[in-house]
Protein backbone atom coordinates (compact mmCIF):
# COMPACT_ATOMS: atom_id res chain seq x y z
CA UNK A 1 0.00 0.00 0.00
CA UNK A 2 1.42 3.52 -1.13
CA UNK A 3 1.70 6.21 1.64
CA UNK A 4 -0.53 7.84 -0.98
CA UNK A 5 -3.19 5.67 -1.19
CA UNK A 6 -3.18 5.68 2.78
CA UNK A 7 -3.22 9.33 3.08
CA UNK A 8 -6.37 9.50 0.61
CA UNK A 9 -7.69 6.98 2.30
CA UNK A 10 -7.34 8.75 5.73
CA UNK A 11 -8.80 11.66 4.35
CA UNK A 12 -11.89 9.92 3.00
CA UNK A 13 -12.73 8.32 5.63
CA UNK A 14 -12.49 11.23 8.35
CA UNK A 15 -14.20 13.90 5.66
CA UNK A 16 -17.05 10.93 4.96
CA UNK A 17 -17.40 10.90 8.88
CA UNK A 18 -17.15 14.32 8.88
CA UNK A 19 -20.51 14.27 6.90
CA UNK A 20 -22.34 12.66 9.26
CA UNK A 21 -21.20 14.07 12.36
CA UNK A 22 -21.29 18.07 11.07
CA UNK A 23 -24.08 19.93 12.81
CA UNK A 24 -24.02 22.50 9.96
CA UNK A 25 -25.45 21.41 6.92
CA UNK A 26 -24.29 23.04 5.04
CA UNK A 27 -20.74 21.99 6.53
CA UNK A 28 -22.35 17.94 5.80
CA UNK A 29 -22.17 18.81 1.97
CA UNK A 30 -18.71 20.35 1.93
CA UNK A 31 -17.05 17.62 3.80
CA UNK A 32 -19.29 15.38 0.81
CA UNK A 33 -17.49 17.34 -1.77
CA UNK A 34 -14.32 16.47 -0.07
CA UNK A 35 -14.99 13.00 -0.01
CA UNK A 36 -15.75 12.85 -4.03
CA UNK A 37 -12.57 14.61 -3.93
CA UNK A 38 -10.59 11.81 -2.32
CA UNK A 39 -12.23 9.25 -4.49
CA UNK A 40 -11.26 10.94 -7.45
CA UNK A 41 -7.66 10.79 -6.14
CA UNK A 42 -8.17 6.77 -6.00
CA UNK A 43 -9.28 6.56 -9.25
CA UNK A 44 -6.13 8.72 -10.58
CA UNK A 45 -4.45 6.18 -8.29
CA UNK A 46 -5.86 3.28 -11.00
CA UNK A 47 -4.90 5.09 -13.70
CA UNK A 48 -8.43 6.34 -14.62
CA UNK A 49 -7.90 9.58 -15.85
CA UNK A 50 -11.25 10.00 -17.53
CA UNK A 51 -13.94 8.38 -14.31
CA UNK A 52 -11.33 11.21 -11.67
CA UNK A 53 -12.47 13.95 -14.20
CA UNK A 54 -15.95 13.04 -14.69
CA UNK A 55 -16.35 12.17 -11.16
CA UNK A 56 -15.54 15.85 -10.37
CA UNK A 57 -17.41 17.51 -13.34
CA UNK A 58 -20.70 15.35 -12.61
CA UNK A 59 -20.58 14.88 -8.67
CA UNK A 60 -18.66 17.65 -7.29
CA UNK A 61 -19.69 20.21 -9.73
CA UNK A 62 -22.79 20.30 -10.72
CA UNK A 63 -25.07 17.47 -8.52
CA UNK A 64 -23.48 19.02 -5.40
CA UNK A 65 -24.12 22.82 -6.09
CA UNK A 66 -27.66 21.55 -6.05
CA UNK A 67 -27.61 20.08 -2.85
CA UNK A 68 -25.54 23.80 -1.61
CA UNK A 69 -28.51 25.31 -3.11
CA UNK A 70 -31.28 23.79 -1.74
CA UNK A 71 -29.52 24.04 1.69
CA UNK A 72 -28.82 27.46 1.82
CA UNK A 73 -32.21 28.34 0.47
CA UNK A 74 -33.89 26.32 3.06
CA UNK A 75 -31.69 28.15 5.86
CA UNK A 76 -31.33 25.07 7.66
CA UNK A 77 -29.37 26.16 11.05
CA UNK A 78 -27.99 24.32 14.35
CA UNK A 79 -30.89 25.82 16.41
CA UNK A 80 -33.55 24.90 13.59
CA UNK A 81 -32.47 21.51 13.14
CA UNK A 82 -35.01 19.21 14.52
CA UNK A 83 -34.57 16.84 16.92
CA UNK A 84 -35.71 13.19 16.26
CA UNK A 85 -36.88 11.18 19.06
CA UNK A 86 -34.75 8.75 20.73
CA UNK A 87 -36.35 5.64 19.45
CA UNK A 88 -35.27 6.31 16.22
CA UNK A 89 -31.68 7.25 17.05
CA UNK A 90 -30.97 4.17 18.65
CA UNK A 91 -33.40 2.43 15.64
CA UNK A 92 -30.98 3.91 12.93
CA UNK A 93 -27.63 3.17 15.13
CA UNK A 94 -28.47 -0.28 14.97
CA UNK A 95 -29.45 -0.53 11.68
CA UNK A 96 -26.23 1.36 10.65
CA UNK A 97 -24.37 -0.78 12.74
CA UNK A 98 -25.40 -4.19 11.57
CA UNK A 99 -24.80 -3.49 7.74
CA UNK A 100 -21.24 -2.07 8.84
CA UNK A 101 -20.66 -5.39 10.86
CA UNK A 102 -21.83 -7.24 7.63
CA UNK A 103 -19.62 -5.60 5.04
CA UNK A 104 -16.85 -5.59 7.34
CA UNK A 105 -17.41 -9.46 8.05
CA UNK A 106 -18.07 -10.35 4.15
CA UNK A 107 -14.82 -8.12 3.07
CA UNK A 108 -13.16 -9.39 5.91
CA UNK A 109 -10.58 -11.99 4.22
CA UNK A 110 -11.25 -11.14 0.33
CA UNK A 111 -8.10 -10.60 -1.55
CA UNK A 112 -7.95 -9.04 -5.43
CA UNK A 113 -8.40 -12.24 -7.67
CA UNK A 114 -8.55 -12.21 -11.56
CA UNK A 115 -5.95 -9.64 -12.46
CA UNK A 116 -2.46 -10.77 -13.53
CA UNK A 117 0.96 -7.85 -13.09
CA UNK A 118 2.95 -9.55 -16.15
CA UNK A 119 -0.76 -9.32 -18.91
CA UNK A 120 -2.29 -6.37 -16.83
CA UNK A 121 -2.79 -3.50 -19.82
CA UNK A 122 -2.58 -0.21 -17.66
CA UNK A 123 -3.99 2.42 -20.09
CA UNK A 124 -7.66 0.16 -19.68
CA UNK A 125 -9.05 3.52 -17.89
CA UNK A 126 -7.75 5.47 -20.61
CA UNK A 127 -10.63 7.91 -22.36
CA UNK A 128 -9.92 5.88 -25.66
CA UNK A 129 -10.05 2.67 -24.79
CA UNK A 130 -13.58 4.16 -22.52
CA UNK A 131 -14.63 4.97 -25.54
CA UNK A 132 -14.34 2.22 -27.58
CA UNK A 133 -16.01 -0.27 -25.04
CA UNK A 134 -18.97 2.02 -24.80
CA UNK A 135 -19.46 2.55 -28.88
CA UNK A 136 -18.25 -1.05 -29.50
CA UNK A 137 -20.18 -3.25 -26.68
CA UNK A 138 -22.34 -1.24 -25.04
CA UNK A 139 -23.67 1.00 -28.13
CA UNK A 140 -27.21 0.65 -27.86
CA UNK A 141 -27.09 1.34 -23.51
CA UNK A 142 -24.84 4.55 -24.42
CA UNK A 143 -26.94 6.00 -26.86
CA UNK A 144 -30.48 5.31 -24.89
CA UNK A 145 -28.85 7.00 -21.77
CA UNK A 146 -28.17 10.06 -24.04
CA UNK A 147 -31.21 10.42 -25.63
CA UNK A 148 -32.64 10.44 -21.99
CA UNK A 149 -30.36 13.36 -21.19
CA UNK A 150 -30.87 15.17 -23.98
CA UNK A 151 -34.47 14.49 -23.16
CA UNK A 152 -34.19 15.80 -19.77
CA UNK A 153 -32.05 19.16 -21.13
CA UNK A 154 -34.78 19.91 -23.57
CA UNK A 155 -37.58 19.78 -21.46
CA UNK A 156 -35.67 21.69 -19.01
CA UNK A 157 -35.82 24.65 -21.65
CA UNK A 158 -39.28 24.15 -22.52
CA UNK A 159 -40.60 24.69 -19.23
CA UNK A 160 -38.23 27.77 -18.98
CA UNK A 161 -39.47 29.30 -22.31
CA UNK A 162 -41.90 32.03 -22.04
CA UNK A 163 -45.74 31.41 -22.84
CA UNK A 164 -47.46 34.03 -24.87
CA UNK A 165 -48.98 36.41 -22.87
CA UNK A 166 -46.94 36.10 -19.80
CA UNK A 167 -45.65 39.02 -18.55
CA UNK A 168 -42.68 41.05 -19.65
CA UNK A 169 -41.48 42.21 -16.03
CA UNK B 1 11.18 10.03 -16.49
CA UNK B 2 14.16 10.99 -14.76
CA UNK B 3 14.75 13.28 -11.90
CA UNK B 4 16.16 16.35 -14.12
CA UNK B 5 13.53 15.86 -15.93
CA UNK B 6 11.22 16.41 -14.00
CA UNK B 7 12.84 19.03 -12.05
CA UNK B 8 12.41 21.15 -15.43
CA UNK B 9 9.23 20.39 -15.72
CA UNK B 10 8.76 21.54 -11.85
CA UNK B 11 10.18 24.83 -13.10
CA UNK B 12 7.72 24.87 -16.00
CA UNK B 13 4.84 24.76 -13.63
CA UNK B 14 6.24 27.53 -11.23
CA UNK B 15 6.70 29.69 -14.08
CA UNK B 16 3.40 28.90 -15.13
CA UNK B 17 2.25 29.68 -12.40
CA UNK B 18 4.01 33.25 -12.11
CA UNK B 19 3.43 33.96 -15.35
CA UNK B 20 -0.99 33.55 -14.50
CA UNK B 21 -0.33 35.85 -11.33
CA UNK B 22 1.72 38.35 -13.30
CA UNK B 23 -0.46 38.81 -15.99
CA UNK B 24 -3.63 39.20 -13.62
CA UNK B 25 -2.03 42.09 -11.81
CA UNK B 26 -1.18 43.55 -15.18
CA UNK B 27 -4.75 43.19 -16.31
CA UNK B 28 -5.87 45.87 -13.34
CA UNK B 29 -3.69 48.08 -14.92
CA UNK B 30 -4.71 47.22 -18.64
CA UNK B 31 -8.14 47.17 -17.60
CA UNK B 32 -7.97 50.70 -16.38
CA UNK B 33 -5.70 52.00 -19.35
CA UNK B 34 -8.15 50.60 -21.69
CA UNK B 35 -11.30 52.28 -20.09
CA UNK B 36 -9.31 55.34 -20.21
CA UNK B 37 -8.44 54.88 -23.97
CA UNK B 38 -12.03 53.99 -24.39
CA UNK B 39 -13.40 57.01 -22.58
CA UNK B 40 -10.91 59.61 -23.98
CA UNK B 41 -9.57 59.91 -20.19
CA UNK B 42 -6.01 60.04 -19.25
CA UNK B 43 -5.83 56.99 -17.03
CA UNK B 44 -3.70 55.85 -14.44
CA UNK B 45 -0.19 57.87 -14.80
CA UNK B 46 0.50 59.01 -11.36
CA UNK B 47 2.16 55.84 -10.11
CA UNK B 48 5.48 55.05 -11.68
CA UNK B 49 6.44 55.77 -15.52
CA UNK B 50 2.92 55.29 -17.79
CA UNK B 51 1.64 54.56 -13.90
CA UNK B 52 2.96 51.05 -14.34
CA UNK B 53 3.39 50.36 -10.55
CA UNK B 54 -0.56 50.93 -10.28
CA UNK B 55 -1.49 47.31 -9.09
CA UNK B 56 1.32 47.65 -6.85
CA UNK B 57 -0.55 50.58 -5.30
CA UNK B 58 -3.47 48.70 -5.41
CA UNK B 59 -2.12 45.75 -3.65
CA UNK B 60 -0.53 48.13 -0.51
CA UNK B 61 -4.18 50.04 -0.43
CA UNK B 62 -5.88 46.06 -0.02
CA UNK B 63 -3.72 44.61 2.23
CA UNK B 64 -3.92 47.82 4.61
CA UNK B 65 -7.46 48.32 4.48
CA UNK B 66 -9.44 46.96 7.45
CA UNK B 67 -9.99 43.33 8.01
CA UNK B 68 -13.39 43.37 8.44
CA UNK B 69 -16.05 40.34 9.27
CA UNK B 70 -19.79 40.77 9.92
CA UNK B 71 -21.82 39.73 12.47
CA UNK B 72 -22.87 36.07 12.65
CA UNK B 73 -20.73 35.52 9.85
CA UNK B 74 -19.14 31.88 9.72
CA UNK B 75 -15.55 33.02 10.06
CA UNK B 76 -13.77 29.66 8.91
CA UNK B 77 -15.74 29.33 5.95
CA UNK B 78 -15.98 33.42 5.22
CA UNK B 79 -11.98 33.36 4.93
CA UNK B 80 -11.80 29.61 3.16
CA UNK B 81 -14.53 31.25 -0.01
CA UNK B 82 -12.06 33.42 -1.60
CA UNK B 83 -9.45 31.07 -0.73
CA UNK B 84 -11.01 28.30 -3.11
CA UNK B 85 -11.91 30.89 -5.82
CA UNK B 86 -8.04 32.21 -6.15
CA UNK B 87 -6.94 28.54 -5.76
CA UNK B 88 -9.37 27.22 -8.52
CA UNK B 89 -8.39 29.79 -10.62
CA UNK B 90 -4.66 29.03 -10.72
CA UNK B 91 -5.55 25.33 -10.98
CA UNK B 92 -6.56 25.48 -14.52
CA UNK B 93 -4.03 26.94 -16.03
CA UNK B 94 -1.59 23.43 -15.06
CA UNK B 95 -2.38 21.86 -18.60
CA UNK B 96 -2.50 24.76 -21.06
CA UNK B 97 0.34 23.91 -23.87
CA UNK B 98 1.97 27.11 -24.05
CA UNK B 99 4.76 26.01 -26.49
CA UNK B 100 6.06 22.87 -28.10
CA UNK B 101 9.39 21.72 -26.67
CA UNK B 102 12.50 22.81 -25.92
CA UNK B 103 15.58 20.68 -26.23
CA UNK B 104 18.95 21.12 -25.40
CA UNK B 105 20.98 17.96 -25.81
CA UNK B 106 19.67 14.79 -24.40
CA UNK B 107 16.71 16.95 -22.46
CA UNK B 108 13.42 17.87 -23.74
CA UNK B 109 10.90 20.23 -22.15
CA UNK B 110 7.68 20.67 -22.72
CA UNK B 111 6.48 24.33 -22.31
CA UNK B 112 3.37 23.09 -20.30
CA UNK B 113 2.70 22.30 -16.56
CA UNK B 114 1.37 18.62 -17.14
CA UNK B 115 0.16 16.76 -20.06
CA UNK B 116 -2.77 14.78 -19.06
CA UNK B 117 -4.89 12.65 -22.09
CA UNK B 118 -8.09 14.23 -20.43
CA UNK B 119 -6.66 17.80 -20.11
CA UNK B 120 -10.00 19.44 -21.49
CA UNK B 121 -11.89 17.80 -19.05
CA UNK B 122 -9.50 18.88 -16.20
CA UNK B 123 -10.20 22.68 -17.33
CA UNK B 124 -13.96 21.89 -17.20
CA UNK B 125 -13.84 20.50 -14.09
CA UNK B 126 -11.84 22.83 -12.43
CA UNK B 127 -14.04 25.73 -13.88
CA UNK B 128 -17.35 23.71 -12.27
CA UNK B 129 -15.48 24.07 -9.10
CA UNK B 130 -15.06 27.72 -9.63
CA UNK B 131 -18.69 28.04 -8.54
CA UNK B 132 -18.09 27.05 -5.24
CA UNK B 133 -15.78 29.86 -4.06
CA UNK B 134 -18.82 32.39 -4.97
CA UNK B 135 -21.52 30.52 -3.22
CA UNK B 136 -19.65 29.47 0.11
CA UNK B 137 -18.62 33.39 0.27
CA UNK B 138 -22.10 34.34 -0.33
CA UNK B 139 -23.63 32.22 2.30
CA UNK B 140 -21.01 32.81 4.99
CA UNK B 141 -21.40 36.41 5.05
CA UNK B 142 -24.74 36.10 6.74
CA UNK B 143 -26.50 38.72 4.71
CA UNK B 144 -29.57 38.30 2.91
CA UNK B 145 -28.17 39.99 -0.36
CA UNK B 146 -25.24 38.25 -0.75
CA UNK B 147 -26.73 34.73 0.04
CA UNK B 148 -28.66 35.98 -3.33
CA UNK B 149 -26.08 37.57 -5.00
CA UNK B 150 -24.03 34.05 -5.12
CA UNK B 151 -27.24 31.77 -5.94
CA UNK B 152 -27.64 34.37 -9.08
CA UNK B 153 -23.90 34.17 -9.53
CA UNK B 154 -23.94 29.94 -9.23
CA UNK B 155 -27.30 29.66 -11.29
CA UNK B 156 -25.23 31.95 -14.50
CA UNK B 157 -22.20 30.07 -14.17
CA UNK B 158 -24.34 26.07 -14.05
CA UNK B 159 -26.29 27.44 -16.93
CA UNK B 160 -23.39 28.93 -19.24
CA UNK B 161 -21.64 25.43 -18.63
CA UNK B 162 -23.88 23.51 -20.56
CA UNK B 163 -23.98 25.45 -23.44
CA UNK B 164 -20.01 25.45 -23.33
CA UNK B 165 -19.44 21.84 -22.80
CA UNK B 166 -21.75 21.25 -25.66
CA UNK B 167 -19.87 23.97 -27.85
CA UNK B 168 -16.74 22.16 -26.91
CA UNK B 169 -18.40 18.63 -28.02
CA UNK B 170 -17.83 19.67 -32.08
CA UNK B 171 -14.06 20.24 -31.48
CA UNK B 172 -13.55 17.01 -29.89
CA UNK B 173 -15.27 15.94 -32.28
CA UNK B 174 -13.19 16.79 -35.11
CA UNK B 175 -9.83 16.39 -33.18
CA UNK B 176 -10.82 12.92 -31.31
CA UNK B 177 -8.72 13.59 -28.18
CA UNK B 178 -9.32 15.68 -24.77
CA UNK B 179 -5.78 16.37 -24.76
CA UNK B 180 -5.02 20.26 -25.26
CA UNK B 181 -1.61 19.49 -26.95
CA UNK B 182 -2.78 17.07 -29.03
CA UNK B 183 -5.28 19.48 -30.34
CA UNK B 184 -3.17 22.42 -31.31
CA UNK B 185 -0.55 19.61 -32.87
CA UNK B 186 -3.57 18.71 -35.11
CA UNK B 187 -3.83 22.34 -35.63
CA UNK B 188 -0.73 22.91 -38.15
CA UNK B 189 0.77 19.82 -40.61
CA UNK B 190 3.75 20.32 -41.96
CA UNK B 191 3.84 20.20 -45.55
CA UNK B 192 -0.05 20.71 -45.33
CA UNK B 193 -2.83 23.47 -46.41
CA UNK B 194 -4.25 23.41 -42.76
CA UNK B 195 -6.99 26.01 -41.18
CA UNK B 196 -7.04 26.54 -37.41
CA UNK B 197 -10.24 25.00 -35.50
CA UNK B 198 -12.10 28.46 -35.94
CA UNK B 199 -12.47 28.36 -39.97
CA UNK B 200 -13.93 24.70 -38.77
CA UNK B 201 -16.08 26.04 -36.06
CA UNK B 202 -17.15 29.44 -36.46
CA UNK B 203 -20.67 29.17 -34.60
CA UNK B 204 -19.05 26.55 -32.19
CA UNK B 205 -16.50 29.60 -31.68
CA UNK B 206 -19.05 32.06 -31.09
CA UNK B 207 -21.06 29.94 -28.61
CA UNK B 208 -17.48 29.36 -26.65
CA UNK B 209 -16.54 33.11 -26.42
CA UNK B 210 -20.18 34.41 -25.02
CA UNK B 211 -20.22 31.78 -22.47
CA UNK B 212 -16.30 32.31 -21.20
CA UNK B 213 -18.28 36.10 -20.62
CA UNK B 214 -20.54 34.79 -18.57
CA UNK B 215 -18.28 32.02 -16.91
CA UNK B 216 -16.05 34.88 -15.90
CA UNK B 217 -18.43 36.65 -15.05
CA UNK B 218 -17.19 40.26 -17.46
CA UNK B 219 -19.55 42.59 -18.88
CA UNK B 220 -22.17 41.84 -20.40
CA UNK B 221 -23.08 39.18 -17.99
CA UNK B 222 -21.77 40.60 -14.80
CA UNK B 223 -24.85 39.97 -12.92
CA UNK B 224 -22.92 38.65 -9.86
CA UNK B 225 -21.21 41.58 -8.71
CA UNK B 226 -22.85 44.51 -10.87
CA UNK B 227 -22.55 46.95 -7.95
CA UNK B 228 -24.06 49.95 -9.43
CA UNK B 229 -27.68 48.11 -9.88
CA UNK B 230 -27.85 45.41 -7.50
CA UNK B 231 -25.03 46.21 -4.50
CA UNK B 232 -22.25 44.10 -4.89
CA UNK B 233 -23.51 40.58 -5.03
CA UNK B 234 -21.67 38.22 -3.13
CA UNK B 235 -18.66 39.83 -2.32
CA UNK B 236 -20.75 42.73 -0.77
CA UNK B 237 -19.55 42.67 2.91
CA UNK B 238 -16.01 41.51 2.06
CA UNK B 239 -13.42 43.93 2.45
CA UNK B 240 -9.50 44.33 2.21
CA UNK B 241 -7.27 41.82 0.58
CA UNK B 242 -10.38 38.99 0.79
CA UNK B 243 -12.17 40.94 -1.65
CA UNK B 244 -9.01 41.86 -3.40
CA UNK B 245 -8.47 37.75 -3.72
CA UNK B 246 -11.77 37.64 -5.54
CA UNK B 247 -11.39 40.36 -7.91
CA UNK B 248 -7.80 38.86 -8.60
CA UNK B 249 -9.72 35.48 -9.49
CA UNK B 250 -11.65 36.92 -11.93
CA UNK B 251 -8.74 38.30 -13.65
CA UNK B 252 -6.66 35.04 -13.93
CA UNK B 253 -9.82 33.78 -15.17
CA UNK B 254 -10.14 35.79 -17.91
CA UNK B 255 -6.29 34.94 -18.88
CA UNK B 256 -7.31 30.87 -18.73
CA UNK B 257 -10.39 31.60 -20.60
CA UNK B 258 -7.87 33.36 -23.04
CA UNK B 259 -5.30 31.13 -23.12
CA UNK B 260 -8.34 28.11 -23.53
CA UNK B 261 -9.67 30.04 -26.70
CA UNK B 262 -6.57 30.36 -28.91
CA UNK B 263 -6.14 26.90 -27.64
CA UNK B 264 -8.54 25.16 -29.03
CA UNK B 265 -9.75 27.83 -32.23
CA UNK B 266 -6.80 29.80 -32.61
CA UNK B 267 -4.23 27.38 -33.36
CA UNK B 268 -2.65 27.69 -30.02
CA UNK B 269 1.03 27.55 -29.99
CA UNK B 270 1.20 27.47 -34.13
CA UNK B 271 1.20 30.26 -36.30
CA UNK B 272 1.38 30.17 -40.06
CA UNK B 273 4.31 29.00 -42.23
CA UNK B 274 6.57 27.83 -39.52
CA UNK B 275 7.44 24.52 -41.11
CA UNK B 276 8.54 26.59 -44.22
CA UNK B 277 10.83 28.89 -41.45
CA UNK B 278 12.08 26.34 -39.80
CA UNK B 279 13.31 24.39 -43.17
CA UNK B 280 14.64 27.99 -43.95
CA UNK B 281 16.61 28.35 -41.18
CA UNK B 282 18.02 25.13 -41.62
CA UNK B 283 18.88 25.31 -45.45
CA UNK B 284 19.77 29.06 -45.95
CA UNK B 285 21.24 30.05 -42.46
CA UNK B 286 22.49 26.33 -41.97
CA UNK B 287 21.42 26.22 -38.57
CA UNK B 288 20.68 22.84 -37.04
CA UNK B 289 17.62 21.35 -36.83
CA UNK B 290 17.35 21.23 -33.19
CA UNK B 291 18.05 25.19 -32.91
CA UNK B 292 15.84 26.21 -35.49
CA UNK B 293 12.92 23.99 -34.08
CA UNK B 294 14.03 25.81 -30.33
CA UNK B 295 13.39 29.05 -32.37
CA UNK B 296 10.25 28.31 -34.06
CA UNK B 297 9.15 26.92 -30.36
CA UNK B 298 10.53 30.12 -28.52
CA UNK B 299 8.20 32.57 -31.68
CA UNK B 300 5.16 30.08 -31.27
CA UNK B 301 5.43 30.91 -27.50
CA UNK B 302 5.34 34.34 -28.42
CA UNK B 303 2.59 34.34 -31.01
CA UNK B 304 0.22 31.91 -28.53
CA UNK B 305 0.68 34.84 -25.97
CA UNK B 306 0.11 37.63 -28.71
CA UNK B 307 -3.31 35.61 -29.05
CA UNK B 308 -3.73 35.42 -25.43
CA UNK B 309 -3.49 39.24 -25.00
CA UNK B 310 -5.50 39.75 -28.06
CA UNK B 311 -8.46 38.19 -26.06
CA UNK B 312 -7.81 40.04 -22.89
CA UNK B 313 -8.24 43.26 -24.72
CA UNK B 314 -11.23 42.04 -26.45
CA UNK B 315 -13.10 41.05 -23.00
CA UNK B 316 -12.00 44.73 -22.24
CA UNK B 317 -13.37 46.42 -24.85
CA UNK B 318 -16.13 44.50 -25.06
CA UNK B 319 -16.69 45.46 -20.63
CA UNK B 320 -16.15 49.26 -21.46
CA UNK B 321 -18.89 49.12 -24.84
CA UNK B 322 -21.67 46.80 -24.23
CA UNK B 323 -24.24 47.73 -21.23
CA UNK B 324 -25.44 44.64 -19.31
CA UNK B 325 -27.53 42.45 -19.50
CA UNK B 326 -31.30 41.99 -17.38
CA UNK B 327 -31.08 38.59 -15.63
CA UNK B 328 -33.88 37.22 -17.39
CA UNK B 329 -32.87 38.13 -21.07
CA UNK B 330 -29.33 36.32 -19.31
CA UNK B 331 -31.15 33.30 -18.89
CA UNK B 332 -33.07 33.13 -22.08
CA UNK B 333 -29.86 33.75 -24.39
CA UNK B 334 -28.19 31.11 -22.22
CA UNK B 335 -30.83 28.26 -22.19
CA UNK B 336 -33.22 28.84 -25.18
CA UNK B 337 -30.60 30.04 -27.55
CA UNK B 338 -27.27 29.02 -26.81
CA UNK B 339 -28.23 25.64 -25.81
CA UNK B 340 -30.47 24.75 -29.26
CA UNK B 341 -27.91 26.46 -31.12
CA UNK B 342 -25.00 24.84 -29.92
CA UNK B 343 -26.79 21.21 -30.15
CA UNK B 344 -27.25 22.61 -34.18
CA UNK B 345 -23.58 22.73 -34.55
CA UNK B 346 -23.01 19.81 -32.98
CA UNK B 347 -25.38 18.14 -35.41
CA UNK B 348 -23.93 20.36 -38.47
CA UNK B 349 -20.66 19.29 -37.17
CA UNK B 350 -21.21 15.20 -37.40
CA UNK B 351 -22.75 15.78 -40.88
CA UNK B 352 -19.72 17.82 -42.11
CA UNK B 353 -17.38 14.75 -40.71
CA UNK B 354 -19.87 12.37 -41.96
CA UNK B 355 -19.41 13.45 -45.44
CA UNK B 356 -16.09 14.33 -45.79
CA UNK B 357 -16.19 18.29 -45.60
CA UNK B 358 -14.27 18.59 -42.70
CA UNK B 359 -11.92 16.10 -40.66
Amino acid sequence: MSPLFLFLSFVALLSALGVVLAKNPVHSVLFLILTFFTLSGHYLLLNAQFLAAVNIIVYAGAIMVLFLFVIMFLNLNEETEPHKPALAKIAAAIAGGSLLLILVAALRNVSPAGYDAASFDSQIGMVDRLGLVLFKEYALPFELASILLLAAMVGSVMLGKRETGERNF
Amino acid sequence: MTLPALGWQGLVVLATFGISLLIATYCTYAERVIAAFLQDRVGPDRAGPFGLLQPLADAVKLFTKEEFFPAGANRALFVFGPCLAMVTALMSSAVIPFGNFLQFGDTIIHLQGIEINVGMLYVFGIVSLGVYGIMIGGWASNNKFSLLGAIRAASQNISYEIAMGLALIAVLMMSGTLSLREITLQQSVAGEWHFWNIAKQPLGFIIFIVCAFAETNRTPFDLPECETELIGGYHTEYSSMKMGLYLFAEYINVFVASAVMSVLYFGGFNFPFQYELRDWLVSSRGLELVTAQNIITILGLVGLFAKIFGFIFFFMWVRWTLPRFRYDQLMRLGWTILIPLAIFNIMLTGGLITFGVIK
